[in-house]
């Protein structure tokens, strides 16, 4: 196996463009699994631990590289609260943002914030730069749109982000889970919200119809509160499987919807 | 050949393609106090410090860790002596079978050297990542709450 460890940006695109098909390490927490298991075997690995510019988090620039537990300490907050619930603190320390893009798993517990607030992906290779919106960047279960010889860099955020921002997820116990259905409900003081839910279909689901219906109640009711998390639960498509049944994913997305909008009322 | 400083002490070894650290440390260097239990990353019994930060030696590729600092649970005690997580624990009981305890010992001795004195959530958060399917996560918690009460 080959393997260049690259101490800056441009090593990394270097090496791409050498080796377009070279396997990307970042916090390994995926790769490895498969590696060990057998699933994977690497001929060429490219790895991004040591490169500076990865890790940079500039205002509402995210670089690919930064770990789950600086996300947990900063100042983001529905991302903050969904970095808690990655893994564990040895995953934390390891596991990064752009590896969970990269991965693209439905169950991705940073990617329903991503939603939410319309995050856009940036990539680099040796030919230059482009920057995908989160859902032209996740095609499937899995899947993305990198290219061979591209990098994801980094994520941007907008600029202003949402005043209020919860996250939550639901799994079989509280640490060291993957989840059976995740949220995150963005919403403005004058009501504009969003939401965007995991584990709950190929990739995160916006339930707009029911977004629509309450960014239009400045103050909601109780009914409404009901009417928004049938919404959210009729709009997901969840599937049964070894982790969680469809119905039950279903209810716990209405759930979910609601309890995160009561608290950013 | 990937050089590694374990415990103070300078390494070379040549790992078989991604092999894991685990791997290295066990089969390589001799070093087995580093447990393999899930090789997912989901029980902490592999636990090692890896400049600075706790990972499951399981998910890091030893190729990667090239130049790396790294304590295993056999770095921590003094020659012929214990850690304090360790007497804490002995103190305790609080060890059942033991195949869960080095990943356990790694985990309390990262958060007692950054925190002296963790309350019992910082003690849970911290231990999240270990589990003991023994379930003796009781004793483990009675002793390193103990030991959090003797800081200064």
């Amino acid at each position: 196996m080959d393997i260049t460890r690259p101490t800056d940006l441009a090593g990394v695109l270097d090496a791409l463009d050498h080796d377009p098909s070279a396997t990307l390490l970042a916090g390994g927490t995926d790769l490895m699994v498969e590696v060990t298991y057998g699933w994977r075997r690497p001929e060429s690995v490219v790895a991004l631990r040591r490169v500076a510019e990865l890790a940079t988090w500039e205002g509402a620039f995210i670089g690919a590289g930064v770990t789950w537990a600086r996300i947990e300490h900063g100042p983001v907050r529905g991302l903050a609260q969904a970095a808690r619930t990655v893994g564990s603190p040895q995953i934390r320390n390891a596991g990064t943002i752009g590896g969970n893009l990269g991965t693209a798993s439905p169950a991705g517990d940073g990617l329903p914030f991503l939603a939410a607030v319309d995050a856009s992906v940036v990539l680099a290779s040796k030919g230059g730069r482009r920057t995908l919106r989160w859902d032209q960047f996740i095609t499937g279960p899995k899947q993305n749109a990198l290219q061979p010889g591209e990098l994801i860099v980094g994520v941007q955020l907008p600029e202003h982000l949402p005043h209020r921002q919860e996250f939550a997820k639901v799994g079989a116990r509280n640490a060291m889970v993957i989840s059976i259905a995740s949220a995150c409900l963005v919403r403005d003081p004058g009501g504009a919200t969003r939401i965007a839910l995991g584990s709950v279909g190929p990739i995160p689901i916006r339930a707009r119809r029911a977004e629509e219906m309450i960014s239009a109640e400045r103050h909601p009711s109780a009914a409404a509160i009901e009417e928004f998390g049938r919404l959210v639960a009729g709009e997901v498509s969840p599937i049964t499987d070894h982790r969680s049944t469809e119905s039950y994913r279903r209810h716990a997305a209405g759930v979910l919807a609601r309890r995160l909008l009561e608290r950013c009322l | 050949m990937t050089r590694l400083i374990v415990n103070g002490a300078e390494y070379t070894a040549e790992p078989s393609g991604a092999e894991s650290l685990l791997t290295t440390l066990r089969d390589r260097l001799g070093l087995p106090g580093s447990k393999n239990a899930c090789e997912q990353g989901e029980c902490g019994s592999c636990s090692v410090v890896l400049d600075g930060d706790l990972v499951c030696s399981c998910l890091v590729m030893t190729a990667d860790a090239d130049g790396s600092e790294i304590t295993t649970v056999e770095g921590l005690a003094p020659a012929g002596g214990l850690h304090p997580v360790q007497e804490a624990l002995l103190a305790e009981h609080a060890v059942q079978c033991g195949y869960c305890t080095p990943g356990f010992v790694v985990a309390a001795a990262h958060l007692f050297d950054t925190n002296p004195s963790p309350s019992p959530d910082d003690l849970k958060e911290a231990l999240s990542g270990n589990i003991c399917r023994c379930t003796g996560y009781g004793a483990i918690l009675r002793a390193l709450t103990a030991l959090a009460g003797e800081a200064p």
